[in-house]
């Protein structure tokens, strides 16, 4: 490996964790999408900043595209409270008005300035190891230094304010009242994305960015129910994707964004697919499972319902149960084997008799039913 | 009894979310012309219940038959008053409209609803009060109204038997009086309802019939029979506030 | 704005007289603007469902999730031809959209989350294939400029005929499964309750859906091309409440923003059609925003100005008559320092003045009022029902 292939992964690696971190929480509060619309608008502040100094490399555009993040936020929020237009409408409307001045405006102002809309949208993570600065005395590239100070930033925000974003996101009227201010922690977040979303456009573009923000936190979300985990699985499944992505863009010879994003997407599918618990695998195996227990136990009540009442014969009928509990004739009998093998009942010429133990079964899945 | 009498016959059916039973095994025989109340607690199954006999959700077994037809071939019997909460009053319509999509499955593809649609959903709405409300735009109703129009879609249903999740949810007096009215108008008509009914004080002055349920049936029959102290306990587990009330009020 | 823009207002007007000359007589400039309005009036009819139907962001996962299905296609057909580039992008959307239902029906994620996963994995993976088809892991260089903000200047009298055509498809059906989609929007279930295929109603109105944005790509691009479905319908919504009037609206807008897009960047001052489009429809949203009547801000503003007023002036009246009982003659003089004292904040001698307008009150010297037997007569039939209860 070279060099340059290992700063490139390092990069990833570093804007997966960077992302995946204020990611739990979008995902969690349900703001996945503001992801979108921040990484979008910032490019306005950006566009802004640059027109002001007329440098590029200035630090005021990191904190213009900063104030355009929590911007969009606000706007969003504001179109909202009128009732006018419904959350995802307001933003739908805001963020491609922003988008669409800032594109305007770099046609118009800052052309031929190395500050191009494709460029934003797309990033290019190969060329990021040319771009280098100077710092502890060593040559760094430019965006691990950025990106690492960002994932440092995040890092150290969530760990200070840990309780606080826990409670405002999973009880935010318990932390109203506990005295936190859920719309400080909400704001407080939201400059965290848009922060995180500059400096990681750089590399991935700002499409990407919401990949690396929202997939990896997903996938988490299907593994753990603790956030503590959670956070730490998505930075994995982040950086797994990050280096994944990259070998897999070196052998096709294609752009690495785009196959970090694509790898990233198929962790995500695995975990959709494998997940222990919650993975949709697992949860058919529960089920196809748990169908045989309900079937019994619904025979088991069917006939306790029944049991000492004058249409007892009929209804106890093996024939009966495809007519009245809509069971195929296949089905029926493999239930009622089954429930025989377990001894819940009993068949004698065609009718069927619950045990004392299949009895037991239908009042106690009767009393425990909540 | 005879089949052919019953208005609503379901048998046996169980639904489950994910494999955990709301309703378990529950059978019930609804006698035409009668109004029904469906009580139980929070969580009981009572919109379910209805939910699975309209078709909306697939129940896991049992089956329903309407005047002794299976659901799919009487669907022409049947008026649905859904929650009043389950849409968006925001939504760009008047009230007359609204009433009017009540005849949108008996007028087939293609097909505008007419100037006979309209005079009947005019009608619809004379009968729940509400004429002068016709080509009100749906945002400006109070939560009575809001009942009223979905009562009046019903009705233009010209149904049968009519399903009512929670009626009486959240409306002032003079809506209530107004839909306790038509239901006694719809009985008197040979119609029968089934209705999701919270509170339990008002069941024997609205309705004829009781079904209490707690995911699976407790009891059902008329109100004089079966509305009792003891069912009621079985159905409500320990929270039985009302009972004692009730049995202060019948001492006094 | 800046130095290519007219400078004088003579100019102006000179401009708008070339703007609408080269509408009628320059042949591209005509293509471009019927491209556009097409697109305007598409999705402006099938937005106006979406916003209704709260999914106003699935236009532009949608849009996203095309680039992978532009991509295939090519490399299946080896053609750049529109017809087969929208098909793959029309396929790619479904795929999208059928993802996006079945992980948000079968996972505890939400919505929003399983969105901004399509869009971004899918969009990422149409970035690898189409560098990777180009042996160029350079995303800049990939052409996906036009991908990305459309390229309406370079429309085509073809493409216009393909718009149109897949376009008026669309429409024509929204107007055959009018009811049937208004049911889908408003009350799903109850329509399913009354038999109606629910499911496969939803399918056609989100394929129809598809169909707008893959028309849209190739005039305004990805990222522009949720505003064209969400904007129209949202400034629509704020004029009309009825649902056919709204979506009649919505293509209107649509379609003004379309031609006005056109013609604006046709002025040769190198913008790109997209984002002129974009901010043409935001400018009409933010002008029914707050000027639409009856819902609009301005109005909504006035109404409460007005009814603060009309509670302070009935306060005044109350209060005035209630000063006024305690002495044997309702109509004795009170200063107005005294009524500001009983009746708290607030202007109270412009309720005064209301009141002298209504008949109701009259001044005199030395800044002293005092109720008119009419004025007594209002006061205790306003306060009637509260009198009576006292014992």
């Amino acid at each position: 490996m070279s060099g340059a292939q290992i700063e490139i992964q390092l990069i990833g690696i570093v804007v997966a964790a960077a992302c995946a971190l204020p990611g739990v929480f979008l995902v969690l509060r349900g703001m996945a999408m503001m992801s979108d619309a921040i990484s979008h608008t910032v490019l306005l502040g950006i566009v802004l900043g640059f027109l002001a100094t007329g440098d590029l490399e200035s630090p005021w555009l990191l904190f213009g595209a900063a104030a355009m993040g929590l911007l969009t936020v606000s706007l969003t929020e504001l179109l909202n409270r009128t009732r006018l237009v419904k959350h995802d409408a307001a933003i739908g409307l805001v963020f491609p008005a922003l988008f669409s001045i800032a594109v305007i405006l770099i046609s118009r102002f800052a052309r031929g300035v190395h500050l191009d809309t494709d460029a934003v949208l797309l990033g290019e993570l190969a060329f990021a190891p040319f771009d280098r600065l100077m710092l502890f005395g060593s040559l760094l590239p430019r965006s691990l230094v950025v990106m690492g100070a960002i994932a440092l930033v995040n890092l150290v925000f969530i760990a200070a304010f840990y309780k606080e974003l826990k409670l405002a996101t999973f009880d935010a009227g318990l932390a109203a009242a506990l005295g936190f201010s859920p719309a400080l922690i909400h704001y407080g977040l939201m400059g965290l994305v848009s922060i995180t979303a500059v400096g990681a456009f750089d590399a991935v573009g700002s499409i990407l960015v919401v990949a690396f923000m929202v997939a990896p936190a997903a996938a988490a979300y299907l593994l753990t129910d603790k956030l503590e985990r959670m956070l730490l699985y998505s930075v994995g499944l982040g950086a797994a994707g990050a280096v994944g992505g990259y070998w897999m863009a070196h052998l096709m010879d294609a752009n690495i964004a785009g196959s970090m994003a694509t790898m990233i997407g198929v962790l995500f599918l695995l975990c959709l697919l494998f997940a222990p618990q919650r993975g949709l695998l697992a949860v058919a195996a529960r089920q196809r499972r748990q169908r045989w227990e309900f079937a019994q136990a619904m025979l088991a009540i069917h006939l306790l319902h029944h049991e000492g009442t004058p249409e007892a014969e009929v209804e106890n009928r093996l024939d009966h149960l495809q007519d009245h509990l809509r069971w195929e004739p296949a089905f029926a009998h493999n239930v009622v084997q089954r429930a025989d093998e377990r001894g819940l009942v009993r068949l004698e010429n065609g009718s069927l008799h619950l045990t004392e133990a299949g009895r037991g079964l239908a009042t106690t899945m009767l009393a425990d039913k909540r | 009894m005879d089949t052919k009498q019953l208005a609503v016959q379901v048998a046996d059916l169980t639904v489950a979310y994910q494999e955990k039973p709301v309703l378990w095994d529950v059978d019930l025989d609804v006698p035409q012309g009668v109004l029904m109340a469906i009580v139980g607690p929070n969580g009981a199954g009572k919109t379910t219940m209805l939910k699975a006999i309209l078709g909306l959700l697939t129940p896991a077994a049992g089956h329903v038959s309407i005047f002794g037809k299976p659901y799919q071939q009487q669907r022409g019997l049947v008026g649905y008053v859904p929650q009043r909460g389950s849409v968006d009053w925001d939504f760009p319509t008047s009230v007359l409209d609204v009433v009017m999509m009540g005849n949108y499955g008996k007028l087939g593809w293609l097909r505008r609803p007419g100037a006979a649609d309209r005079k009947a959903a005019l009608s619809a709405l004379e009968k729940v009060g509400m004429a002068d409300y016709a080509d009100r735009q749906i945002s400006q109703l109070s939560g009575g109204q809001q009942q009223r129009t979905f009562l009046a879609r019903a009705l233009m249903q010209d149904a049968q038997v009519y399903f009512m999740d929670e009626p009486f949810q959240g409306v002032d007096a003079t809506t209530e009086r107004a839909i306790v009215d038509l239901l006694k108008e719809l009985r008197a008509q040979g119609k029968t309802v089934l209705a999701v009914h919270h509170d339990l004080q008002t069941v024997p002055e609205y309705f004829d019939w009781v079904l209490l349920l707690n995911v699976r049936r407790i009891a059902s029959g008329p109100v004089n029979e079966v509305f009792t102290d003891e069912n009621l306990r079985s159905a409500y587990g320990g929270r039985v506030g009302f009972l004692n009330k009730r049995q202060d009020h019948e001492s006094a | 704005m800046g130095a290519g823009w007219a400078s004088s207002t003579s100019g102006k007007i000179m401009n708008l007289l070339d703007l609408l000359h080269s509408l009628v007589f320059d042949h591209t400039v005509r293509t471009v603007a019927l491209g556009t309005a097409t697109l305007g009036i598409v999705s402006g009819v099938l937005g106006s469902f979406a916003v209704l139907r709260k999914q106003s962001l699935l236009g532009d996962a949608l849009s996203h999730a095309a680039l992978p299905g532009v991509a295939i296609a090519y490399m299946l057909t080896q053609s750049k031809s529109p017809i087969v580039l929208m098909l793959g992008a029309g396929a790619a959307g479904i795929l999208a959209i059928l993802l996006l239902i079945n992980i948000t029906r079968q996972t505890r994620l939400k919505e929003d989350s399983v969105l901004g996963i399509v869009l971004s994995v899918f969009f990422g993976f149409g970035l690898l294939l189409l560098t990777f088809l180009q042996r160029n892991p350079d995303a800049r260089q990939a052409g996906l400029n036009t991908f990305l903000f459309g390229q309406a200047a370079t429309l085509l009298t073809r493409d216009v005929m393909a718009m149109a055509i897949f376009g008026g498809l669309a429409v024509l059906l929204v107007i055959v499964f009018w009811k049937e989609f208004k049911l889908l929007s408003f009350d799903r279930e109850f329509g399913a309750s009354l038999g109606l295929p629910m499911p496969r109603i939803d399918i056609l109105l989100t394929t129809l859906l598809v169909v707008a944005v893959v028309i849209g790509l190739q005039a305004v691009g990805v990222v522009l091309m949720s505003a064209m479905l969400v904007a129209p319908g949202a400034a629509a919504r704020q004029w009309t409440n009825h649902l056919g009037r709204m979506t009649l609206l919505s293509a209107l807008f649509g379609a003004i923003a379309g031609v006005s897009g056109a013609l604006l960047s046709s002025l040769g001052t190198g913008l790109s059609t997209g984002p002129v489009i974009v901010l043409c429809i935001s400018v009409i949203v933010l002008i029914s925003l707050i000027l639409a009547p009856n819902r609009g801000l301005l109005w909504n503003y006035l109404r409460q100005w007005r009814n603060r007023g009309r509670l302070r002036t009935e306060a005044v009246l109350e209060n005035f008559y209630l000063m006024s009982s305690q002495h044997d003659d309702p109509s004795h003089p009170h200063a107005v320092t005294a009524l500001e004292a009983v009746s708290g904040a607030g202007n109270v001698r412009r309720s005064l003045e209301e009141l002298q307008r209504r008949g109701l009150a009259t001044p005199h010297s030395g800044n002293t009022w005092s109720l008119t037997a009419e004025g007594v007569r209002a006061a205790q039939a306003r306060l009637q029902p509260a009198l009576k209860d006292q014992p």
